[in-house]
């Protein structure tokens, strides 16, 4: 394969893309979809959350699970960063500490694809982390 | 913060908190002098004076989950440890401009790391966000944006795993070709 180096390479790879996505159209709408968010302050980025997102979204791109990943702010527990979290849909949005590879695995193993709770849940006492 | 694309990832942040829409960030090298350039400019709201005098104070921040603000005092202090500089501007209502210069050849310049993920990552999760990324080398020069990459891709999400990996490698195979420092 030649090297991608500029836009007209990378069309190439858009209209692949097109011609792929057409077999696997799923579901636009954000409420049916797993939603992962990871914080992303300087806590969170100093304590490896990168390679945790990244991690994120390239298994469960791997084993097909509907997601969305996206990154958030601080959510004020930076002495378990990196923090994770995770709304199922219809369900109540779970926050994870300390999610390196390891838990980000067992995360999506057991919390994501079976809806068990484990262990390293941070306790709740507001309902979104958008304020 | 140990590379400069956790410092990219990480300031870019207090744009998008101040609604910029359009975030440049650059890297330039100047070999002739050893310089080492990284800066953030944004259209966001700005700060009022009070605020900026206290934008690199580690125990200032505007937010309200926790009494402490690093990415500032931490770009600061390793660009000065670099034996370099730290600079920052900001008007309300126009934007910020934050500069941090590093000596290149110092041993305690963190390397720029995986700045195209830093860059992807930001783009991914901030969609009504423009943001540009240019790696200067000298002469050479390169240049990302994501208006145009958008344009371009209009129709096919970003968040494709093949669509990701094209923008890395693309990204990955410039800075090799303009011999971007590590």
């Amino acid at each position: 394969m030649t090297k991608i180096k500029t836009l007209a390479d990378l069309r190439k790879i858009r209209d692949e893309v097109q011609s792929k996505i057409r077999l696997r159209e799923n579901s636009d709408h954000p409420e049916q979809v797993v939603q992962v968010k990871v914080g992303m302050a300087t806590c969170g980025i100093a304590s490896g959350a990168k390679e945790t997102m990244k991690y994120f979204m390239d298994e469960l791109e791997q084993q097909a699970i509907d997601a969305v990943v996206t990154q958030t702010g601080c959510m004020g527990y930076c002495y378990a960063e990196p923090t994770v979290e995770i709304t199922l849909p219809g369900k109540e949005p779970v926050i994870f500490g300390f999610v390196d590879k390891e838990k980000a695995e067992e995360i999506i193993d057991v919390y994501i694809k079976r809806g068990e709770l484990i262990d390293g849940v941070i306790p709740l006492t507001f309902r979104t982390i958008d304020d | 913060m140990k590379t400069i694309s956790e410092h990219v990832l990480d300031i870019v942040q207090n744009s998008v908190r101040a609604k910029a829409t359009l975030i440049e960030v650059m890297v330039d090298e100047d070999k002739k002098n050893n310089l080492y350039t990284l800066s953030v400019n944004d259209n966001g709201e700005g700060m009022s004076r009070e605020v900026l005098e206290q934008a690199v104070n580690p125990f200032f921040t505007s937010r309200t989950t926790r009494k402490v603000g690093l990415g500032l005092p931490l770009l600061k202090q390793n660009a000065e440890t670099a034996g370099g500089s730290f600079q920052i501007q900001s008007e309300p209502g126009k934007g910020t401009q934050v500069r941090a210069v590093f000596q290149l050849e110092h041993l305690d310049r963190p390397p720029l790391g995986d700045v195209w993920d830093s860059w992807l990552l930001i783009l991914l999760s901030n969609p009504g966000i423009r943001l540009i990324y240019r790696h200067r080398v000298g002469k050479d020069s390169f240049e990302i944006d994501s208006q145009e990459i958008r344009e371009m891709f209009e129709g096919v999400s970003l968040q494709h795993k093949e669509v990701r990996k094209a923008l890395v490698e693309m990204m990955k195979n410039n800075l090799v070709e303009i011999k971007a420092s590590k």
